[in-house]
């Protein structure tokens, strides 16, 4: 089966910034990503755990893109700009899709 | 004083306070036990659904006077100042820098609701009659704390508050949710409650329980993850600010000349500190801030503190000024 090079970006990011996280990258020109519910975790701001959350300030959500490699640095530029003053994480990793044309 | 201590005493023993502590104890203690957060949801919707329209039967049955609108500008105006008297007194007691200090302090301008029900709840069991307009004021009082806590940080930077950000505190949830169900009741009136009557009057405080049960988790989550955060000082704010809170609302029911009830509902809002709206609005302004800290302070401290020593000190006061 042929498949092609691409990148998976997940941004771990407080659920209160998810709707302006994705405008900035639909902004940037990502034509699609997913987001998951982050159940709990442990970083330098502590443990939590999404049982128990009064409110969605504390929550936390996953949104992952896969892009073409040359899409990288826009995506990441744009998601900069809304995570920088905020707890979370971004990681990239390389990836295969197998229709190059959806990304 | 014989007064404030037997009210305390049944408060103390009702079945809503004894539900929250009995969340407090299990989480403390490290239970497992927990209400599944959309269980959690679907009751504070039913608690705002059922309070809100409630409220607004009670307007279309009473009528509206004048002091509807005086009541909502004053619960404006006590919002937007107690993050003032929040802050100085942070700032002098503890030692908090300033973005956390003004972080707090919009939590102790905004209201919180569930004290509010709770509020209420208790003043039904007294047979203390209230102005249903209050459930219009609590809305009224979410956000001018918030515009108040930024522009004590914006005054020595460059901090602005983003449209978004205030389309979000204006139209999020709890204050839809609240304000429509309010509009609903008084439209409907009694015959509308006479048909729902049963889903919200009867079931109201066996929901509130749960609910309280399932706050009781939280904020006892709240004291083991945020507790050591928090020194003596803060724990004398969460404990003295809502006394100045509630002395401001005192003010404002006896000038408005409110119904004992009403003024106890007065002095609960001002009491009360914020844990929903203001935390999500400050992890978008205030990013730097310590949530651990505002959300301790307000949920771990204050919150419990109302629920079993405030509301029938409140109430006891309000008696005993107001002579009802």
């Amino acid at each position: 089966m042929q498949t092609h090079d691409a990148k998976r970006v997940e941004i771990t990011i407080e659920a209160v910034m998810q709707r302006r996280l994705t405008q900035a990258l639909t902004e940037a020109g990502v034509t699609g990503y997913t987001i998951l519910p982050v159940l709990g975790g442990s970083g330098r701001s502590g443990e939590w755990s999404r049982s128990g959350q009064v409110s969605r300030a504390s929550g936390m959500v996953q949104v992952i893109c896969i892009i073409r490699p040359d899409r990288l640095d826009a995506l990441l530029e744009a998601a900069f700009a809304v995570v920088e003053r905020h707890i979370g994480v971004v990681s990239v990793t390389d990836c295969q899709v197998m229709r190059a044309e959806r990304f | 004083m014989d007064q404030i201590l037997s009210l305390a005493a049944d408060n103390l023993l009702s079945p809503i306070i004894l539900s929250f502590a009995l969340g407090l104890a299990a989480s403390l203690a490290r239970s497992d036990l927990a209400i599944p957060e959309a269980v959690a949801k679907a009751m504070s919707i039913y608690l705002l659904f059922a309070i809100g329209f409630k409220g607004g039967v009670s307007v279309s049955d009473h009528g509206v006077d004048g002091t509807l609108l005086l009541s909502l500008l004053a619960g404006v105006a006590l919002s937007a100042l107690l993050p003032l008297i929040g802050y100085a007194l942070l700032r002098s007691m503890t030692g908090l820098d300033r973005l956390n200090a003004a972080a707090v302090a919009a939590h102790y301008g905004s209201i919180s609701i569930v004290t509010f029900v709770a509020g209420t709840s208790v003043l039904d069991s007294s047979g203390l009659i209230y102005e249903g307009y209050m459930v219009a004021v609590a809305a009224a009082m979410e956000a001018p704390a918030i515009l108040s806590a930024l522009w004590l940080i914006s005054r020595g930077g460059d901090r602005t508050m983003e449209a978004d950000l205030w389309r979000e505190i204006l139209l999020n949830g709890s204050i839809v949710l609240l304000v429509g169900s309010f509009v609903i009741g008084w439209v409907t009136g009694p015959d509308g409650l006479s048909q729902i009557d049963s889903f919200i009057v009867a079931p109201f405080k066996g929901v509130l329980c749960l609910f309280l049960l399932d706050m009781g988790i939280v904020a006892g989550r709240g004291l083991r993850s945020g507790g050591r955060l928090i020194r003596p000082p803060m724990i004398a704010f969460g404990a003295i600010m809502p006394l100045i809170g509630a002395t401001f609302g005192l003010g404002a029911g006896l000038v408005l000349g409110m119904s004992t009830g009403g003024t106890v509902l007065f002095m609960v809002l001002g009491a009360s500190a914020s844990y929903i709206a203001v935390p999500a609005a400050m992890r978008v302004a205030l990013p730097e801030a310590n949530p651990s800290i505002y959300l301790t302070l307000s949920l771990g401290i204050t919150f419990p503190f109302n629920l079993t020593l405030g509301i029938p000190l409140y109430v006891a006061v309000a008696r005993t000024v107001t002579g009802g």
